[in-house]
């Protein structure tokens, strides 16, 4: 058609088509941009989110068996685990050549360890049996279900081979099942026995704790940041100061320094009792329990809560609430309809970091929580740092993740993510 | 240009210095009046003898799980690591420790006993080279106990005799094994006991009795504190945190050598190290666990030197001018009626009691 070089492109100036060249260009003007940033998004990908998935990855992870004892794994395959009968022969014997060879590398003992968290007597049992195999002939030495069983006589109970077999895969839910006070056996996933759970109670624990904190530095911080918004530039500065200066100071002094103000001969007890409020013989108990960490972490997470509350509530424009006032409104209601809808979204975003740093809190419960008072996470330290069930902590702590993003996701729908601003 | 001249000077001459002084290992210990016993026993007297700069690096407490990340990385950066017994075993188990002859590795004593000899039965780790023995054990309050002080263990679940609150380790480790003891289980019949669920029942049973006068607590500096505060009656922690509350810090508390838990705590040497830093680090081991070496920690701190032949040698306290000597926990008046802590037990049997300890609290 004619009309095809009427349109003809507009060329730039070197001979190429204006709208191709605007788009190398731009190309060119992202790629330089994301070169920009491309060493913080490595640095983020490698140091920050590698690391986590490859701890929180731990949770399924249980190379460990298969690798150790090939040929007993694949033995115990033919057995069946149910009928409550010792497995025959030849799983003995894979068993003894396994047991053998990993003891000749130095390996048995890291296995032995991986099954005693699900049945404690194996990490003694496996050091002990390696001892042993290590001076028998795989050839001649047989039978080796004897043998075992005369090295120590768990080798002659079911048990010991169930927990094998059902922890022989290469991945495994059963961190997870212990995760949630369960346990896999060779019926299924079952409960934990009643006397050793408490990791529920504690996840339970962790979030209704965490919602209580982060109410009270709702109650606590609105005024203050209300204030703050409100009061002359200068005085405001120094109130500003006042609500960061505890930022300044160690997370260990500050809640050290709650032990001296809470406990039975503390500052605040020898007080009342001194005004006569309390009888000296019934000092308040105020520490080393649920009090004690609520109060301790809204006192330390308040700043948090503080801070996004007065940047939202400074954009606030005073004349709205005189002119609420000025068409009739009582305060309250200049207060509710007009102010407190704007400030939400302060005290959305001071609500999600102050609940988000507060389910992740092991230090300060730890301090002042006694037995009553701690969190999930101190489960998730002892696993990571004391039993070294990495497994179990990495299951705990996803648990808590995908907890936190439900939450999100929650509070997403319901209040809107676009509500929450920090600033501006 | 001059600057760039200044600087590449500079450069070369801090990379010839830097080789010349390039001597140096990252000890890892506990921290506070601890570490400042091996200053100045081990640390200080080795760097003036060899030049070799010594780093201080104050994370026993959490050795074991980041020695196991350091391995796991490829990237061993400590070279002498203190750790208590228990946890040396564990890092043994796991590889993440290397073994130890005691006859080519260690001093011999200066009569010519050998080192395993020495040492005698506190080798319990093929990997652990020890150091001092440590009680757990009790201190209380002079002024808040009455007119009769208490003399043992089970004095602390006596509430009707000696009322007030008490504090204990929020672990099933030493707890359970003083609620048995005190529950009228023989000290030689415990960890069978503690072995079976009903075992471990009573153990919880009694210390049911006591539960709501517990300030339940988890490092050793709490019960100092506390006793120091009379937020508490009597406490259990290390006896040389109780000897300096009482010596150094004169608070009115004295302690109880009765029932108290023998604990070691020593050296393991990492795996993974170049051969050149692990024959520093070995050079560091037979130094500092000479018996004149292990001696002179005691003038310290009042924790008891690992080797037989170092205990005619211990003197006064370097600062206060104590005989040091009764206030060891391997002086044999103390050990009359100490109580061994059994390692393999723990190893089985920690995760598993431990869970059911937290539950129990967490009623």
């Amino acid at each position: 058609m004619s009309a095809s070089s009427y349109t003809a492109p507009i060329l730039a100036a070197d001979g190429t088509p204006l709208k191709k060249s605007l788009s190398r260009a731009l190309r060119q003007q992202k790629r330089r941009a994301l070169m920009l940033i491309a060493p913080l998004l490595i640095f983020i990908f490698v140091a920050f989110i590698m690391p986590i998935v490859s701890m929180l990855f731990r949770s399924v992870e249980n190379d460990i068996v298969a690798n150790t004892l090939p040929q007993t794994v694949m033995a115990l395959q033919s057995w069946d685990a149910e009928t409550g009968e010792l497995p025959g022969e030849d799983v003995y014997a894979a068993f003894a050549s396994d047991i053998k060879i990993a003891a000749k590398a130095k390996i048995h003992t890291k296995v032995g360890l991986r099954l005693n968290y699900e049945q404690s007597g194996i990490a003694s049992l496996f050091k002990k049996t390696a001892r042993k195999a290590k001076k028998w002939d795989m050839e001649t030495g047989g039978p080796f279900k004897e043998k075992l069983i005369g090295v120590h006589k768990n080798w002659g109970k079911t048990e010991i081979w169930q927990t094998l077999k059902i922890h022989s895969s290469r991945y495994t839910t059963g961190y997870f099942l212990n995760a949630i006070d369960m346990r896999k056996t060779a019926m299924g996933p079952q409960r934990q026995a009643e006397d050793k759970q408490i990791l529920l109670l504690l996840f339970q624990r962790t979030l209704i704790m965490s919602l209580v904190i982060t109410g009270s530095c709702i109650l606590l911080g609105y005024p203050v940041a209300w204030l703050l918004a409100n009061v002359p530039v200068r005085q405001a500065n120094l109130l500003l100061i006042l609500v960061l200066l505890p930022f300044w100071t160690s997370l260990l002094v500050r809640t050290s320094a709650w032990k001296v103000m809470l406990q039975q001969q503390g500052v605040i007890n020898d007080l009342l009792v001194q005004l006569g409020m309390v009888a000296d013989g019934a000092r308040l108990v105020m520490i080393n329990n649920q009090t004690g960490t609520i109060v301790a972490m809204t006192h330390i997470l308040l700043p948090f809560m503080i801070l996004p509350m007065y940047s939202v509530m400074q954009t606030i424009p005073p004349t709205y609430l005189r002119a609420a006032k000025s068409l009739g409104a009582t305060d309250w209601t200049a207060f509710w309809r007009v102010y407190f809808p704007q400030t939400v979204p302060g005290i959305g975003a001071g609500s999600i970091l102050v609940f988000i740093l507060a389910i992740g809190y092991y230090i300060t419960p730890e301090i002042v929580g006694g037995t009553k008072g701690v969190f999930i996470s101190n489960r998730i330290a002892y696993s990571i740092l004391k039993s070294l069930n990495w497994g179990l902590g990495a299951a705990l702590a996803t648990i808590l993740l995908v907890a936190v993003l439900i939450l999100y996701w929650a509070y997403d729908k319901m209040v809107g993510i676009d509500n929450v601003k920090l600033g501006g | 240009m001059n600057v760039t001249k200044t600087f590449v000077a500079t450069a070369a001459l801090s990379l010839v210095t830097g080789l010349v002084i390039a001597e140096e290992m990252t000890i890892v210990s506990w921290g506070g009046a601890y570490s400042k016993s091996q200053l100045n026993a081990y640390h200080n007297p080795y760097s003036a003898k060899t030049g070799v700069t010594i780093l201080n690096d104050d994370s026993s407490s959490t050795a074991v799980a980041k020695l196991r990340a350091m391995n796991e990385a490829n990237n061993v950066t400590w070279d002498v690591v203190d750790v208590e017994a228990g946890p040396a075993m564990q890092l043994c188990d796991e590889g993440l420790a290397m073994v130890i002859d005691p006859d080519t590795m260690l001093a011999p004593a200066p009569d010519g006993t050998s080192a395993a000899d020495d040492f005698g039965d506190m080798l319990v780790s093929e990997c652990f080279i020890p150091q001092i023995v440590y009680s757990t054990t009790f201190g209380y309050r002079t002024d808040l106990v009455g007119s009769t002080a208490p003399t043992s263990v089970c004095d602390v679940f006596n509430t009707a005799a000696y009322p007030g609150k008490r504090s204990l380790f929020s672990v099933p480790i030493n707890t359970m094994e003083w609620a048995l003891l005190c529950d009228g289980v023989a000290k030689t019949d415990i960890y069978d006991v503690l072995e079976t669920p009903e075992g471990q029942d009573q153990a919880l049973a009694k210390l049911d009795t006591i539960k709501d006068d517990v300030i339940w607590v988890s490092s050793g500096s709490d019960t100092p504190q506390l006793l120091a505060d009379g937020e508490v009656i009597m406490g259990a922690t290390y006896n040389g945190r109780l000897f300096a509350l009482i010596e150094e810090q004169k608070q009115p508390v004295a302690m109880i050598w009765d029932g108290q838990v023998m604990d070691l705590d020593g050296w393991i040497i990492p795996t993974g190290l170049s051969p050149e830093r692990q024959a520093r680090a070995l050079d560091f081991i037979m130094f500092a666990t000479d018996t004149q070496r292990l001696a002179d920690q005691a003038k310290w701190i009042s924790y008891g030197p690992a080797r037989a032949s170092s205990a005619p040698l211990v003197g006064k306290h370097a600062e206060l001018g104590i005989e040091m000597g009764p206030h060891m926990p391997t002086a044999p008046e103390n050990l009359e009626r100490a109580f061994l802590m059994n390692y393999g037990f723990w190893a089985d049997y920690r995760d598993d009691l431990d869970a059911k300890f937290q539950a129990w609290l967490a009623k």
